[in-house]
């Protein structure tokens, strides 16, 4: 596989890191310390901006939002996304098409009352709209929340040039650490999915000249869409 | 081949404050990043116990690190990905390019990786008949080029945007001539165009690690483009390229320095993109990597525990310190002559190429201290630039005539009836020659000095003799 034996890559840099550090692999001591930092997960500094009830917490998580140049909008139940997102399309002279993937939620909404051509399965850089429904998200910082698998493959985040998220009130927490805490309930301690996109609003770029533009390499517009 | 012109940093200086191209862009560096990174601190009132509660993390971690790198692994394994370590750069090609030829590769996306850069990995590839596809904006740029990163986060910052568009002409040769690209916003388009194409036809995408989770088995990029992403979820391989002391325990430990990476970084509460990668696509993914490795690399790092210089291992590559100092502000990276530069290049170059090539770069410094005071993981840089100070004059590294002065110096200062003879003496003549202009254009055995500013000329008298007459003088009102 390389040059010399990967294992003796291996235990050469552990053996220098332990003779570096003068300790050794069996200390009792560092395994309790370590297994215990592993085992409890310790929040360290909550900063106080998020710790709000559930109405101010989705309060500031659109206000920071927008101040990272998303979009939102407030609607009352699932049953009024397919025509937010209709209304979306229409104002931005976008085609009347969407990819998204399996989500449950998302597909029990009520597209064929909108002219929307729905469409199903990761997106292959041909798609203008991907639309995904997050996980969770963090007021603190207006930051989505975003895990992959089929009911909302990855590629919907970043190939499409407009990317529609649908949120619900109550995912919106204060902080990262009340979201990890969510995603260990429902993946198991010390498992993740493959992929968690921490998404705060659309890509941006200031390699020239430290002028900021939006719209790199991945979307150019980010609408939110928070139901409930 | 990246060559390092470290020895060189007194010409690469000279050069660089008479570009004026690099001039005008440095004024970006001077004014933007410093700005936005007080209004992010400032707009965070846990901002400060944000940076100590992460350089307490690093530490236990660092402490720990052969636990926890065995315990990442572990994790890494369960979720079906590859763990290469590599002691050298050389082991790290030589383990990337074996993972490359066995998918076929002929084409791979890169998303922007430092260490990338510290192994040459860009040329390496190209060696063997690969081609690399830088994908950051920036990267791009420096690509098309042919030239080094000049700064850790904005690698093409030392450009203007009239150079840009001169390298896109050049380079992009399908483009109307009377195309508009006045504007950084064509330029980026234009880049975006280019680059979508290469994403979707890439066989393996290689990125960097701004962390390692340890609880998870995660790697985590944090960056604004999404060409990170696009680059680690579009082809069949991924591989992450990271360096040992990227490891961090858990979620929670990481969620406390993302704080304050960004902030310090761009002054963004968070980054764009916050991605966290595990093992390849699961059974029922529609996207994702098929394959997933992780290579690890030393390269030197591991001799940096339990030395002077272990804290330089809390480093996050937020590039606060060289936005804030006043020597990079003038000369720019690449005069730095290596990957890493300003404050944080100056501590960790002359460990990995070595001192006696690097020697130049712990002392350009003023000393002022501005770099430890903006870094999120108050990292001591000014102490551990004088130990390598220090270690420089044991080793006999400096001019002969800088160690002759010091010895002149320490000859006077260890015999003080001495010293006050002869510096006043030397004072009162400085003082008479100087008295009608009271500053030197020239000096005898000053030219460094004066070549470049006038020498102030002096009162005539010693500090101590001053000293001496005002306590005199005070002493005899009071009696």
């Amino acid at each position: 596989m390389s040059s010399g034996s990967p294992m003796d890559a291996r235990s050469a840099i552990l053996g220098k890191i332990r003779r570096a550090l003068r300790v050794t692999a069996e200390d009792p001591i560092r395994n309790a310390a370590v297994e215990a930092r592993l085992n409890r997960a310790p929040k360290g500094v909550i900063p106080a901006r998020g710790q709000l009830d559930e109405a101010g917490r989705v309060a500031l998580f659109a206000q920071m939002a927008e101040h990272f140049a998303a979009t939102t909008e407030r609607v009352a139940d699932a049953a009024a996304v397919p025509a937010a997102v209709a209304a979306y399309l229409r104002g931005h002279n976008l085609p009347a098409e969407i990819r998204m993937g399996e989500d449950a939620v998302l597909n029990a909404m009520p597209w064929p009352k909108t002219q929307i051509d729905v469409r199903h399965g990761p997106a292959d850089g041909r798609d203008a709209v991907g639309l995904s429904r997050a996980t969770a998200a963090v007021a603190e910082s207006g930051t989505l929340v975003m895990t992959s698998g089929q009911d909302n493959p990855t590629t919907l985040n970043f190939l499409p040039e407009t990317s529609v998220v649908v949120l619900e009130a109550a995912a919106v927490a204060g902080d990262y650490e009340s979201v990890w805490a969510t995603l260990r309930k429902r993946y198991g301690k010390g498992v993740l999915p493959r992929t968690v996109n921490m998404v705060t609003g659309p890509s941006r770029s200031a390699d020239i000249e430290q002028k900021l533009q939006l719209g790199a390499h991945g979307p150019r517009n980010l609408h939110i869409i928070i139901v409930g | 081949m990246v060559a390092i012109t470290s020895p060189a940093f007194k010409a690469n200086a000279k050069v660089a404050l008479h570009d004026a191209n690099l001039q005008q862009a440095l004024t970006h560096v001077r004014s933007n990043f410093i700005v936005r990174r007080a209004a992010a601190a400032a707009a965070l009132p846990e901002f400060d116990a944000l940076r100590d509660s992460s350089r307490d993390i690093k530490n236990h971690t660092l402490a720990n690190l052969d636990l926890y790198l065995e315990a990442y692994e572990e994790k890494v394994v369960e979720s079906g990905g590859v763990v290469h370590f590599a002691e050298t750069g050389e082991q790290a090609r030589d383990i990337i390019l074996a993972i490359c030829r066995n998918a076929g590769a002929r084409t791979v996306t890169k998303g922007k990786t430092m260490i990338g850069e510290e192994i040459e990995l860009n040329e390496h590839l190209e060696a063997a008949g690969i081609q690399p596809i830088e994908t950051d904006l920036g990267e791009y740029i420096i690509q098309l080029r042919h030239e080094p990163p000049s700064h850790i986060l904005a690698p093409a910052v030392h450009l203007t945007q009239k150079q840009v568009e001169d390298d896109f002409r050049r380079a992009h040769t399908h483009l109307d001539p009377n195309r508009d690209l006045g504007e950084a916003r064509d330029l980026l388009a234009e880049a975006r165009l280019i680059l979508r194409q290469r994403f979707l036809d890439a066989d393996v995408g290689i990125t960097g690690a701004n962390f390692l989770v340890a609880e998870t088995g995660t790697s985590i990029i944090a960056t604004n483009e999404g060409n990170g992403d696009l680059t680690q979820t579009l082809p069949r391989v991924h591989i992450v390229l990271a360096s040992i002391e990227k490891v961090v325990p858990t979620l929670e430990d990481v969620s406390q320095i993302l704080r304050v990476l960004a902030r310090s970084a761009t002054g963004q509460d968070i980054t764009t993109y916050t991605t966290f990668s595990t093992g390849p696509r699961r059974k029922d993914d529609p996207d994702g990597p098929e394959e997933y490795h992780v290579v690890i690399l030393d390269n030197g790092r591991s001799e940096m525990l339990g030395s002077q210089f272990q804290d330089m291992l809390r480093c996050i590559r937020c590039a606060a310190c060289m936005n804030h100092c006043p020597v990079y502000q003038e000369v720019g990276g690449h005069a730095y002559g290596w990957v890493y530069p300003g404050p944080m290049g100056a501590v960790l170059t002359p460990k990995l190429i070595g001192i006696d090539k690097a020697g130049n770069l712990p002392n350009a410094s003023t000393f002022c201290g501005r770099c430890e005071a903006v870094c999120p993981m108050r990292i001591p840089l000014p102490g551990m630039m004088r130990h390598w100070r220090e270690r420089e004059y044991e080793r006999h590294l400096q001019p002969a005539t800088y160690r002759w002065g010091l010895g002149v110096w320490a000859f006077f200062a260890r015999r003080p009836a001495l010293y006050q003879w002869a510096t006043g003496l030397a004072m009162r003549a400085l003082g008479n020659v100087g008295h009608r202009k009271g500053r030197f254009r020239a000096l005898p055995l000053a030219g460094g000095w004066t070549r470049y500013r006038d020498f102030p000329a002096p009162a005539g008298q010693t500090f101590q003799e001053m000293w001496r007459d005002r306590q005199r003088a005070a002493g005899g009102a009071k009696s």
